[in-house]
């Protein structure tokens, strides 16, 4: 068991985000998480990598109790997230983006080699020297994912990996994802049904800040529960 | 390192030198004491130029810092006859007082908008203090802290282990190379690691943190270093006119800073020395000249800075010289057949 979260809760002003949730999760796995706007995936996400402190719970991470945890402590304990809207340094170019998140892990020499490696992996190497600022969405989106790949975490999440991607860079998403499968632990959280499909082996299905089911994709689209709460809605044109 | 390698770090590291040991044969005396001054103050506007402008830390109230290197190389120069246990207090005064009030700023996560009024109140607590320290009762060994009449006849920098005191071109060679020493010196920083994550933190904290970067202790470590080149211009400072006053505790002279800064363009290192020399020599020559207020000429000049180069005259002498230099390039290759 890599992770672990026990009862967690987290409020905001008498409003639960978060209200006892229940998650492990084996190493190596693929997790997807999916669920409506303001089902508490992003909320739990941030309880993960300690951006928010949970009201209520425990998180076990590698076996030990990170709970609480300032973000740049889990994130030396090897946790890697993705936002879901890029987060980078903006002024700073591409290769200074990824040589900053690989000095954190690196000494200098590897932290080089790491980036420059990372450039032709997010086939961004033609663009090195311009400032993440001026990139497409799509573009952005694959620096912030080297940028997670440059620390070599254990466990990754990405919070909408594809979101705003071409379908070439879709493809290729996918791709880069499967080629990680079984080497490092993930835990995506995705609304592109047909991107699940393609990865998912197993679905955790967040509703109202709990965990509704957890099952393997086939059956939860069969599942009328999940239906109700969550595909149905947006079948009834409520875009999640 | 390739900044080492940089033509412009090289051209400064030559030229640098090289016109501060010509100057005092070219110009003047009066003219060497007041460049004197101007270096001094550009050595302020650079740790501004550091903690706002590297770390994105609106320390408004950078003057304190300044302020408390002037008075505590009063204070210990007087008592300890010399100038070197004078620099060194002057370096750490500021040094205990940023770390301080940083550590509970930082790590406390006061918003940034928050620590731009708490840095100024500092400063303005300070003046208040200070103001009210006249009277024989108020002094520290020899020294008198003289209430908002300042601390005349300050000690005159001498070199170590040597008792003459340095005349007016020696104090120019000092204060010029302490200029240039630190400028080359911060250049040289904002490429290391650590610089890169000031940078970077001033870029995007939150992505700085997920990284795994502690960036309570990278905002802390480029504010206590920023105190300490100002709390050393303070030092100069004070030595330079032999006199320390309250008044660099004022808020006139925070906002002076901030306008330095912003005159030559945040985010650059060359951008606050020149917006510094720029405004103190114009305040300098209008005040010689009595054709007018310098105040109302630098207002004017300072809001017609704002809108006409909003992102200060560095970046967008920079901006228009990679324009032009681009329509250069283009030229030879339409002609090309």
């Amino acid at each position: 068991m890599i992770l672990e979260a026990r009862d967690l809760w987290r409020t905001f002003g008498g409003v639960a985000a978060v209200a006892g949730v229940d998650f492990a999760l084996e190493e190596g796995e693929l997790r997807c998480l999916i669920g409506a706007n303001g089902a508490g995936k992003s909320t739990f996400f941030k309880m993960l990598t300690g951006q928010l402190a949970p009201s209520r719970g425990r998180i076990v991470l590698k076996g030990e109790d990170i709970t609480g945890r300032p973000a740049f402590e889990i994130a030396r304990r090897g946790v890697g997230i993705k936002t879901q809207v890029p987060s980078l340094f903006d002024g700073l170019t591409v290769a200074e983006n990824l040589w900053l998140a690989a000095r954190r892990a690196h000494g200098a020499r590897r932290a080089d080699a790491v980036t420059a490696d990372l450039l032709g992996e997010i086939r961004l190497a033609a663009r090195a020297d311009d400032e993440v600022g001026t990139l497409s969405h799509g573009q952005r989106q694959w620096v912030e994912l080297g940028m997670v790949l440059a620390g070599e975490p254990d466990l990754l999440l990405l919070d909408e990996p594809a979101a705003g991607m071409t379908a070439d860079e879709v493809e290729a998403t996918v791709a880069l994802i499967k080629a990680m499968r079984g080497r490092r632990t993930l835990v995506i959280v995705e609304h592109d049904m047909h991107f699940i499909r393609r990865i998912a082996e197993k679905v955790t299905v967040f509703h109202r800040g709990r965990v509704l089911v957890e099952d393997t994709m086939d059956s939860i689209l069969r599942n009328p529960e999940v239906r109700d709460a969550y595909l149905g809605q947006r079948a009834g044109g409520l875009d999640g | 390192m390739r900044e080492l390698r940089s033509k412009s770090f090289i051209a400064a590291a030559v030229a640098g030198p090289a016109l501060i040991v010509a100057l005092p044969q070219i110009v003047e005396v009066y003219t060497i004491f007041n460049l004197s001054v101007y270096a001094i103050l550009a050595t302020l506007a650079l740790s501004l130029g550091l903690v706002w402008g590297m770390g994105g830390i609106l320390s408004f109230g950078q003057s304190a810092f300044f302020g408390l290197g002037g008075y505590a190389y009063a204070i210990a120069a007087i008592n300890f006859a010399g100038s070197t246990p004078g620099l060194l207090a002057a370096v750490a005064l500021p040094v205990v007082a940023a770390a301080v009030i940083g550590y509970f700023a930082f790590f406390g996560r006061i918003s940034d908008v928050y620590f731009a009024v708490i840095s100024l109140t500092v400063s303005l607590i300070l003046y208040n203090l200070i103001n009210s320290t006249s009277g024989a009762a108020y002094r520290i060994g020899d020294a008198p802290l003289g209430g908002y009449n300042g601390i005349p006849s300050v000690p005159p920098l001498n070199l170590p282990f040597a008792a003459a005191p340095l005349d007016f071109a020696g104090t120019f060679y000092a204060a010029a190379l302490l200029l240039l020493v630190v400028y080359l010196g911060l250049r040289l920083l904002v490429n290391t690691r650590f610089g890169r994550v000031v940078v970077s933190v001033r870029e995007n904290e939150l992505r700085a943190e997920l990284l795994g970067y502690d960036v309570r202790l990278y905002k802390l470590g480029v504010f206590c270093l920023g105190a300490a080149i100002a709390g050393l211009a303070g030092a100069f400072y004070a030595a330079w006119g032999s006199f320390i006053g309250p008044g660099v505790f004022s808020i006139g002279f925070a906002a002076q800073i901030i306008v330095w800064v912003l005159l030559g363009g945040l985010g650059t290192l060359i951008g606050p020395v020149l917006g510094c020399f720029i405004v103190q020599s114009l305040t300098a020559w209008l005040g010689e000249a009595e054709a007018s207020n310098p105040s109302i000429v630098l207002g004017v000049l300072f809001l017609a800075a704002v809108m006409l180069v909003p992102k200060g005259l560095v970046p967008s002498l920079r901006e228009w010289g990679r324009r032009l230099l681009g329509a250069g390039r283009a030229v030879p290759r339409e002609r090309a057949p």
